[in-house]
């Protein structure tokens, strides 16, 4: 067993962390590896568990308020735009009353302020402005949550009452969201996602230091750490000695932002921003659009007719801003092991930060685009049982890393498929993602199905890791799809008359929706009729020992894919 | 041409014969349907070699009724124990295991020509983006059973997501 927050990979001499890093506990099972990595005593769980009283006492299931600024940053630049054009307007007249002047408008502004329409305007205003503000504030009266140890519960609206419940273990992750507005007031947007299309909870907004705190006391509740537990951790956890209290003062004092776990967990991928740049100007839709671009200055240049240049202009500029909203959506990526699951982090300007608690990733693909390879470049993208149809957020929330280079893919994925961490398991990856290999552990297409697949079909195939399945596809697009087993909901075996003829079939392993499909074609039937009792047997074995739906809870087996980090220090 | 794809040593349950009857009236209708839809460019326009599509289409449609008793004999299900395992398909055959504990909810639906005849098709539902399992030509007895069955057996294997 290993756990998600362990060294990425013992032989690749880590960077000295640096002092403000909560450091983690390390089980017994990792104490063969080079202890110096990791510099004071465990500290980390004393400062998870001490969520502060804030948290505490919103998630003590009464019913609460959101952050008062809530109606004003949900209406947001409306809001602010209507205020902004009334005081210009205002801020005219004013200035044209003062300082006489001013146009025939405006003398007819004065007529009209001189008649007594002017009191009925005025009355009108007011009557809106008071209606307004005392609809934005029954709105916010009305608009309670609550936090019990089962469930998450929002009950809003004034004249259309909804109520929102989501039970906390089937929590597929928790995204604080800041938009920019929002930031500005120190507030943030909470959703806890659960399973299903848009089944999120949506806590907008609550103060920003608690929404971080209060996702930790969420996490805590869901995670299946009684109340009485956590207490008698805590309190384990108290005599850790000096060094770990002034530890934990230093990373409070030292964290640039307020977080629960006193200083943020080290990113343990960074992106360069020269790096970012690349990846997107190597990406197939800048390509396309070059291309694009070429033929119609050819078409310029033959014809002469410089009309064409505006069917040129509206493709750029949404390329540009595409291109654009990815840059700031990546800028400032992150992603670290806590206590409670992965946490992804993203956004310049907005920010977003999502913790995905173990065991609810789906299924994971590692591909690169074709003119990624010579940089060695990789993305990785995840099947999560929470969909959000916004069309930005989906794809923040399916791309787990935009582009990283074999390292970086190496520590991602041992971050969030942990049981994928042994040598023989690496070295699996590590066939998985090279080129065309014959002689590995790969049961691959047979030379008959060069037909089917001319270039990749000595890379397309497949093989057990550990407790995942992998497939490896694609000699052009290399990709390759790792599905655990725990999370697999059924699996299929295909074949079509062209598929028979040639003694071949299909696998499709059936995960929830997503942008990845775990489909793999033109591989020897027996082949295929033999591993699909192998997965079949495995799914059934895993789905069994699994307990990742309450991590830390008791019964949380050890070879069970989501670890429970505190037991062996007890 | 070689032998379908198959489990092999499965004992599969089959599925009532009268379901021939259902899948073959409904090809019949939508094929009518079709085959008049299709043909009346034909006749509004007189011109000859429109006629193609109609004709075509009526053709692949008595093709498919025809094999109809054999796609029906092709649908099997098994249960085992820890799956449902069911396949069907004569031309693309699909074979889906699908643990029991992986199980959301189990439906059963009639349609107007399934009641005439006494069938029901039970659907068992997973978390899977695609549409899951269904057997269809179940008498209503026994559906309502394997449901029962189902809905036991998956709640003693829950599983999370």
């Amino acid at each position: 067993m290993s756990d998600p927050r362990e060294p990425a990979e013992p032989l690749e001499p880590r960077e000295p962390l640096e002092p403000r890093e909560p450091v983690e506990p390390l089980e017994s099972v990792n104490a063969t590896e080079p202890a110096n990595l990791n510099t004071a005593e465990p500290a980390a769980p004393a400062v998870a568990l001490t969520v502060p009283e804030s948290a505490r006492r919103l998630a003590d299931g009464e019913w609460h308020r959101l952050h008062p600024a809530t109606p004003f940053l949900r209406g947001g630049i409306a809001f602010v735009a209507i205020i902004g054009v009334i005081i210009v307007n205002a801020r005219d007249v004013f200035l044209d009353t003062i300082f006489g002047g001013g146009s025939r408008e405006l003398r007819f502004l004065e007529r009209f302020a001189e008649s007594s329409l002017i009191i009925l305007a005025i009355l009108a205003v007011l009557v809106i402005l008071i209606l307004s503000v005392g609809g934005f504030y029954l709105s916010w009266r009305m608009h309670t949550f609550r936090i019990t140890d089962e469930l998450v519960e929002v009950r809003s609206g004034i004249l259309f009452r909804t109520n929102r419940r989501g039970r906390l273990d089937r929590i597929q992750g928790i995204n604080i969201s800041r938009p920019f507005l929002a930031r500005l007031f120190g507030a943030a947007k909470l959703e806890v996602n659960v399973a299903g299309q848009d089944a999120n909870v949506e806590l907008a907004y609550l103060g920003s230091a608690g929404a971080d705190d209060l996702r930790v006391a969420i996490l805590q509740l869901a995670s299946g750490t009684r109340a009485a537990e956590a207490a008698a951790d805590a309190a384990a956890q108290a005599p850790t000695g000096v060094t770990g209290v002034v530890e934990s003062r230093v990373n409070e004092f030292l964290a640039p932002e307020l977080d629960p776990q006193a200083a943020p967990p080290e990113s343990i991928v960074r992106i360069s921003i020269p790096r970012l740049i690349g990846s997107l100007v190597l990406s197939e839709a800048t390509i396309i659009a070059i291309l694009v671009g070429i033929g119609i200055i050819t078409t310029i240049i033959v014809t002469g007719d410089y009309g064409w240049i505006f069917a040129l202009l509206p493709g750029f500029l949404g390329l540009g801003g595409y291109l654009a909203s990815r840059l700031t959506r990546s800028l400032r990526y992150s992603i670290a092991a806590t206590d409670d699951g992965i946490r992804v982090g993203y956004g310049l300007l907005s920010t977003t930060n999502e913790t995905l608690p173990p065991g609810r990733i789906h299924a994971v693909e590692v591909s690169q685009p074709l003119l990624w390879r010579a940089a060695g470049w990789w993305e990785i993208k995840i099947n999560t049982a929470s969909q959000a149809t916004s069309s930005s957020g989906a794809t923040a929330k399916t791309t787990l890393l935009p582009v990283g280079d074999m390292a970086d893919v190496h520590r991602v994925l041992q971050l969030i498929l942990p049981s994928l961490a042994d040598a023989k398991s690496r070295e699996l990856l590590e066939c998985g993602l090279a080129a065309g290999a014959h002689d590995d552990d790969y049961v691959t297409s047979p030379k008959r199905a060069a037909w089917l697949r001319w270039f990749s079909w000595r890379r397309n195939g497949f093989v057990l890791i550990s407790d995942a399945v992998a497939l490896r596809k694609g000699a052009i697009w290399r990709s390759l799809v790792l599905v655990p087993q725990a999370r697999m909901q059924s699996v299929s075996m295909n074949e079509g008359p062209l598929l028979r003829r040639m003694g071949l079939a299909e696998l499709r392993i059936h995960t929830v929706a997503g942008p990845i499909s775990a489909t793999i074609g033109a591989l020897d039937r027996n082949d295929v009729v033999r591993f699909f009792d192998e997965v079949e047997h495995a799914a059934v074995h895993a789905a069994g020992v699994d307990t990742s739906h309450r991590w830390r809870s008791s019964g949380a087996n050890t070879d069970s894919p989501a670890p429970t980090p505190r037991e062996d220090n007890a | 041409m070689t032998e379908r794809l198959d489990l092999p040593g499965a004992e599969w349950r089959g599925v009532s014969r009268k379901y021939t009857i259902v899948e073959a009236v409904g090809l019949l209708i939508t094929g009518i349907v079709l085959t008049v839809a299709t043909s009346i460019p034909t006749v509004l326009t007189g011109i000859q070699w429109l006629a193609v599509i109609p004709v075509s289409l009526g053709i692949i449609f008595i093709i498919n009724i025809a094999l109809t008793p054999r796609r029906v004999r092709a649908i099997g299900y098994m249960l085992r124990e820890d799956d449902l395992v069911f396949r069907r398909g004569l031309m693309f055959r699909r074979v889906v295991a699908v643990p029991y504990g992986r199980m959301q909810l189990v439906d059963i639906n009639r349609g107007p020509l399934d009641r005439a005849v006494g069938l029901s098709e039970l659907k068992f539902v997973t978390a899977a983006a695609s549409a899951g399992v269904v057997i269809p030509g179940l008498p209503e007895q026994d559906a309502e059973e394997l449901r029962d069955t189902l809905v036991a057996l998956a709640e003693s294997r829950r599983a999370g997501l």
